[in-house]
């Protein structure tokens, strides 16, 4: 496939896995630990599996996989809200395609659909907006989910709603910022990473300069990277470089798509519609400051929390769930009790086992086999 | 017209015509107008002498089973695809198809099928019409006769337009075994064409996606095909279709019920680029999508440059390709090798393949 081959030339992947194995024997520190860096994107995370990308690197780098799955951090009240929504006999609730899997307190979104709840999956907001105008004796609702990434499409939706003025299509809105979060995780006490893979679509909306913080303050370097394997195992080799040469910067690996400023219509969009909230629950993560975003008052009349009542309850992430730990890279998934036993892409318990972006769902699909002898055997 | 009428009167055993344009309650009830339902649209479009008499059942002479082989092999399945029609094939042509392979995968010729279907009061009849005339051409070309069948209408809203079930009868020939769980370390992995396009046809048909492509279901018969290949190699050890839960499905269960491992080469995967495209975008992975042509061979290292070859050679196998082979660790399991040159396992899948986020 045209202008997607291109960055999965195996032939190139080698000569970057020769490179990287280099600069890894001139850093010190990687002689002692593994250096560790977090892709804090989950599409990361699903490159990674999908390509066995870590089989190509040396031990003495490991990859940490960080909170970026925007379904794995929704925490368990919320879904139990969508569910309730979802159960309103005039309403049809909408909704990506792999929220429906993230188990609530007592439902998923499949379950409550199951049993006689009106859910639709889509794959854009805008088809939520098509559904309101064929349906306009019922309410539609869209779930939004995800981080800078998404966002831009759910507020130009709402303004659309606006300028057409469909009084029956509203918006539950879970989406959430990545950058306190990383703050939140450079922040947490048991920190070991030695530098960060950047989300390349979040920064396609928000530019590289949020990141800038991470580099200054936190002294750690970050490469913002693209998705494709290519493009990943460059990132790695940029942060390594950085690493090497004492450097603590904020790199764009992903310059095909991502502008330093970022996108100013997508931004304008954003800022019209949405505004920060004081603080946003995470899954596993607990309660981060001014991490999510609602709908402005202006916007009063397409916003589902203010135009249905919900539970709105918040419900701890059951006891024995290490999904904390995995998202700050303090546990690999495997060293979790509860990986593979109570907790299985079946019935998953932390809600990084439900999603393909989730670092434990990855594990358990991907990597049960112990993938040491594979690596010795492709680097020979 | 009255001279027509008397016509028909004089002549009991012309078949009755249905002048309806909609299924109603009345086809089902089991008076006149069922009668008409089926000889004007069933035995018109599936007339043979074992069907004609419309009896209560189909007698089948064991003579003639017998000639084929020693074994019947016996399938039945169900369809309620939709939509009931998109890009290369119908419900229709599922139906038959689909029991078919069933049957031609455990090396069997298939021979006979039965019809059921379930009919939604509403129906246009001339849907009902297009869909039992692709019945017609796919059994045709597959070489079987419909024998017996059986109609139902239900309330409007009891079914979604059309729900057809078949069950199929075909013989295995002696000295064949194919099982999943024959399958030896050092075998060769084949499949017979490119991989999802049913599943990509399906997705782009019912019209949720702004996606356009030019994809075609593979939906066809298999059993020239299967017998083909076991000309060219009668010990063929694995054979199934690669219906829902696609490739990767199949290979698993080879892999479980032969406790071996199976290495399969991305780059070596047949892939239609619309297909490769689709799957990019939706972030589905094309192993798994649902296949209504497609089926993955097991066979002996030494007979795979034979089988292919018989394969190329036939209609349904020309883009047939080896995609693996068989070893001994990690047993049950089945691992893709990527294009990038890293490994990866290919699990089962979790309930349904749901598109990612971003």
């Amino acid at each position: 496939m045209k202008y997607v081959d291109e960055f999965r030339d195996p032939a190139k992947a080698r000569t970057l896995a020769r490179e990287i194995r280099g600069l890894l024997a001139t850093i010190e520190r990687a002689h002692d630990r593994p250096l560790q860096i977090m892709e804090v994107c989950g599409g990361h995370t699903h490159s990674i599996f999908r390509y066995g990308i870590q089989q190509l690197l040396p031990d003495s780098v490991e990859f940490v996989h960080g909170p970026g799955c925007p379904v794995c951090v929704l925490p368990m009240g919320r879904v139990d809200d969508c569910v309730a929504l979802a159960e309103r006999p005039e309403v049809i609730f909408t909704t990506f395609g792999d929220a429906m899997r993230v188990p609530g307190s007592k439902k998923s979104l499949l379950k409550a659909k199951a049993e006689g709840a009106d859910v639709r999956m889509v794959y854009s907001p805008l088809d939520a907006l098509k559904l309101a105008r064929a349906h306009r004796d019922r309410e539609v609702i869209f779930f939004g989910l995800g981080f800078e990434t998404t966002m831009p499409s759910t507020a130009l939706t709402v303004l659309q709603a606006k300028a057409e003025n469909i009084r029956n299509f509203s918006l539950f809105c879970n989406h959430i910022t990545i950058i306190p979060t990383i703050k939140a995780i450079l922040d947490s006490p048991d920190l070991q990473l030695d530098g960060f893979l950047g989300p390349g679509h979040v920064s396609m909306v928000i530019g590289t300069r949020p990141f800038d913080f991470i580099a200054a303050h936190y002294r750690k370097p970050i490469t913002i990277a693209g998705f494709e394997p290519l493009d990943v195992l460059q990132s790695v080799w940029m942060v390594l470089k950085q690493i090497a040469e004492g450097r603590c910067e904020v790199e764009n690996q992903y310059g095909r798509i991502v502008a330093e400023s970022g996108n100013a219509a997508a931004l304008d969009a954003i800022q019209e519609v949405f505004e920060l909230r004081e603080f946003f629950e995470w899954r596993g993560l607990g309660s981060i400051d001014h991490s999510g975003v609602r709908v402005r008052e202006a916007f009063a009349e397409f916003d589902a929390e203010r135009r249905f009542a919900m539970p709105n309850l918040k419900i701890a992430d059951p006891k024995a769930c290490q999904c904390g730990e995995v998202l700050k890279g303090v546990i690999k998934p495997h060293q979790c009790k509860l990986f593979g036993s109570a907790c299985t892409p079946e019935t998953p318990l932390g809600s990084l086992m439900v999603s393909s972006e989730g670092a434990c769902a990855a594990y358990y699909q991907y990597g049960r086999i112990d993938t040491s002898g594979l690596k010795k055997k492709i680097a020979a | 017209m009255n001279d027509r009428a008397n016509v028909v009167l004089l002549t009991p055993r012309r078949r009755a015509s249905l002048r309806d344009t909609h299924v109603t309650l009345a086809h089902g009830s089991g008076g006149r107008a069922m009668r008409n339902l089926i000889e004007d649209v069933f035995l018109a479009a599936f007339d043979n002498p074992l069907l004609s008499p419309l009896e209560d059942q189909a007698v089948l002479p064991l003579a003639e089973l017998a000639a084929h082989g020693d074994r019947l092999a016996f399938a039945t399945d169900t369809y309620v695809v939709s939509p009931l029609f998109f890009r290369g094939g119908d419900i229709g042509t599922l139906a038959v198809a689909g029991t078919v392979n069933d049957l031609a995968v455990a090396g069997a010729r298939p021979l006979f099928l039965s019809c059921g279907v379930v009919l939604e009061e509403g129906l246009p009849v001339e849907t009902l019409r297009r869909v039992v005339a692709s019945m017609r051409r796919v059994a045709a070309e597959a070489g079987v006769h419909i024998v017996t069948g059986d109609t139902k209408v239900v309330e409007r809203g009891a079914a979604d337009k059309l729900f057809i079930n078949t069950a199929g009868i075909g013989v295995v020939p002696k000295a064949v075994m194919i099982s999943a769980g024959n399958a030896r370390p050092g075998d060769a992995v084949i499949v017979n064409g490119t991989l999802g396009d049913h599943g990509t046809a399906i997705l782009i048909a019912r019209a949720q996606l702004a996606l356009e492509a030019d994809v075609a279901s593979d939906c066809r018969p298999l059993g020239g095909l299967v017998a083909a290949m076991l000309d060219a190699c009668p010990d063929i050890h694995c054979l199934r279709d690669a219906t829902r839960g696609g490739v990767a499905t199949v290979l698993n269960e080879f892999a479980a019920s032969s406790q071996v491992a199976i290495r399969i080469d991305e780059a070596a995967l047949p892939l239609r680029e619309d297909v490769k495209g689709a799957c990019e975008i939706l972030g589905l992975d094309p192993l798994y999508l649902a296949n209504e042509g497609k089926l993955v061979a097991i066979v002996p290292p030494e007979a795979a440059p034979r089988v292919l070859a018989a394969m190329r050679a036939h209609p349904a196998g020309r883009d047939a390709a080896v995609i693996g082979e068989v070893g001994e660790e990690p047993r049950g399991i089945v691992v893709l090798r990527t294009g990038f040159g890293g490994e990866r396992i290919v699990d089962m899948l979790v309930g349904e393949q749901l598109p990612r986020i971003c």
